[in-house]
């Protein structure tokens, strides 16, 4: 009970009061809003936010930020569709575990500068994510390889069973390992001391260098695993398709109480926060509210969340 | 001899960007082939002079070890403004661009009010106040539009005298007249104490919050004249958040090339600009280089991870592996 009640700490309890407020205030717009099935619908599009908020929140609760998901998340999709062109029909099931490699590489090359050269992650995530876009224009602008979904993606991605969309259940076994990983294996204890201080968890004989390494290795991985869902999702993979999530994957991880300095936080929240993005998301688009309406109302929403739970609680001096 | 080396060793940042654009620049009017024409020199000031007008916002909040998410943002709102408001009879466009620089100045002390007052982490206040100016430059103009008073336009997209780019000189007039006396006053020292460490700068009796407030201030300030000149050469406004993002992203690194850290408390928003012309030089180079244009981009992005990771590399400098692990909290 006692543990029930840690996972739910303040910013989650209210993470999930902001989202039923949403929720009960979109129902007496329509009643749709609170039927099963348009929730169902909101846990599928919120899925492939959710996979790469938790490989996010992970880099961030080491007080680093991977500015790199945009093009991973392409990447992650582009691999998994061209994989049948580069090596035959007969070849689509590697389509996945492909785009998985390919984020981890890049995750591993973001973890490799930032735990030895110590180039602040913010700028080395930053060229990486210009490195990988460079990679992908020249493989892929001039010959146009097949970015159609293969039928893999697209059941992992659009299909349901007995109403329980795949994506869903894919986003709930990422969540179920990132939790365990946290909570239940010295990596786990590891991230959270050294995201509130690297310089005591190494004098404790911790190699964190190995702790940031892995930690940018999941963020590459989700994200682009995320990016071959959506593919799937979207019927087939296309430049800059990553664009979008780099911004509410730290804004979800960030409103679910994840410190942005690191150190504090758990997935329930994270979870929380992609849920919030993408219902809120959802009602205002529903609304018919224009595209600057809503992300006015986006930011003024992040605002007053963080100014009712975020404010940082260590003052000048 | 103590001074010119203590000079030196301040400000090697700044020097190797300008040292590196020198470089640039040289290979580019040698293989360009044209010679040293000022309408060359024009363009390539013309081109940088937006980005370096961005960076040099971007080093204020940096310096105070924060960052600002939303100059981008900031800089397409005041260009979508200006699209609106800088036409008629000559004193509506004095107006207007006073209107302009004041809207900017609005939007950075929204920026500073919510990290001082509210007491929000830099990135995550940022975040979110980019996404509504975001949204009011879609508001404002929700397709790309407008128009400017064309002499105007003219005057301070071209040269003075015919000899200098007016971009250029609008850029020194913003250092003399923004950047000097900040860096010289209290408030100015203020921002590199807090960067270096925020409690002895408390103990030291700087008024931290005074100095915080300001660098967000003329972050917003900054990018309202960049979004002026920007209106100034496109001769419209155009909401587009992808272009607001790449102007932040890009800020960041122009100004860690420029030799600020990203820790804060050590660097210079003159560093910024030389940064912001060695990122804008690399697509110069690329062209005369007759680099095929789907290769562009991967060189490109290589250039900018390796000229960011000289910037910021720390192991060079370390004596012990604990120098770089921070301070313990």
């Amino acid at each position: 009970m006692t543990r029930a009640l840690g996972l739910l700490d303040r910013p989650v309890v209210i993470a999930f009061g902001f989202i039923a407020i949403l929720l009960i205030l979109g129902g007496i717009y329509n009643k749709q809003f609170l039927s099963g099935f348009y929730l169902l619908q909101q846990l599928r599009v919120a899925s492939f936010l959710g996979i790469i908020a938790s490989g996010a929140m992970v880099v961030i609760l080491l007080g680093h930020i991977d500015l790199s998901i945009p093009w991973v998340v392409t990447l992650g999709g582009l691999a998994a569709t061209a994989v049948a062109g580069w090596l035959g029909p007969s070849w689509t099931a590697l389509g996945v575990p492909i785009a998985v490699a390919s984020g981890a590489l890049v995750g591993l090359a973001n973890g490799l500068g930032v735990a030895f050269l110590r180039i602040p992650s913010m700028v080395f995530t930053l060229g990486m994510n210009a490195v990988v876009q460079g990679m992908v224009i020249m493989y892929t602008g001039g010959n146009a390889p097949p970015d159609q979904a293969t039928p893999i993606l697209q059941w992992l991605a659009v299909r349901e069973t007995f109403y329980v969309p795949h994506a869903v259940v894919v986003w709930a076994l990422v969540g179920v390992l990132v939790i365990v990983a946290l909570k239940r294996t010295p990596f786990g204890r590891y991230v959270y001391a050294a995201g509130n201080s690297e310089r005591v968890t190494y004098l404790s004989g911790i190699s964190t260098r190995i702790i940031l390494i892995v930690a940018f290795v999941t963020s590459g991985t989700c994200s682009a695993f995320a990016g071959a869902m959506l593919a799937g999702y979207a019927g087939k993979a296309y430049q800059a398709m990553g664009d979008p999530y780099l911004l509410p994957a730290i804004a979800a991880v960030v409103l679910g109480g994840t410190s942005i300095l690191g150190g504090r936080g758990n997935y329930l929240g994270t979870v929380a926060g992609v849920i919030l993005i993408t219902v809120l998301d959802s009602i205002l688009s529903v609304m018919q509210i224009s595209d600057a309406a809503r992300q006015i109302t986006y930011g003024a929403m992040i605002v007053v969340m963080m100014l009712v739970y975020g404010r940082d609680r260590r003052s000048e001096g | 001899m103590k001074g010119i080396q203590l000079w030196f060793a301040r400000n090697n940042g700044a020097l190797f960007a300008l040292f590196l654009f020198v470089a640039m620049f040289a290979i580019y009017v040698i293989k360009n082939g044209v010679g040293l024409r000022i309408g060359l020199v024009t363009a390539v000031a013309n081109k940088g002079v937006l980005l370096a007008l961005v960076a040099m916002a971007q080093t204020f909040p940096i310096l105070t070890s924060g960052l600002d998410l939303s100059v981008g943002s900031i800089f397409v709102l005041t260009n979508c403004i200006a699209s609106i408001i800088l036409s008629g009879p000559p004193w509506m466009v004095a107006a207007g661009t006073i209107a302009v620089l004041l809207s900017g100045l609005v939007c950075g002390a929204i920026n500073g009010a919510l990290v001082v007052y509210g007491r929000l982490q830099p990135i995550i206040a940022t975040l979110a106040t980019g996404a509504v100016y975001n949204g009011l430059a879609l508001t404002i103009r929700p397709v790309p539009g407008g128009s400017v008073q064309p002499t105007f336009a003219a005057a301070l997209t071209t040269q003075i005298f015919g000899a200098v780019p007016t971009t250029l000189v609008i850029l020194l007039l913003v250092v003399l007249v923004v950047w000097v006396p900040f860096r010289l006053s209290l408030t100015g020292l203020g921002c590199y104490a807090i960067g270096s460490s925020e409690s002895a700068a408390y103990m030291t009796g700087i008024s931290v919050r005074r100095s915080r407030l300001a660098a967000y201030v003329f972050a917003g300030l900054l990018a309202a004249t960049g979004g002026l000149l920007l209106t100034t050469m496109t001769l419209s406004g155009d909401a587009s958040a992808t272009s607001g993002g790449i102007y932040t992203l890009s800020s960041i690194a122009a100004v860690v090339i420029g030799g600020t850290s990203l820790m804060g408390g050590v660097g210079g928003a003159v560093g910024s600009i030389f940064g912001a012309f060695v990122l804008r030089e690399v697509s110069d180079l690329l062209f005369v280089f007759d680099i095929q244009p789907l290769v562009q981009p991967f060189i490109q992005g290589l250039i900018l991870l390796g000229a960011v990771s000289l910037g910021a590399i720390r192991v060079l400098r370390a004596h012990n592996r604990l120098e770089f692990l921070g301070v313990g909290r």
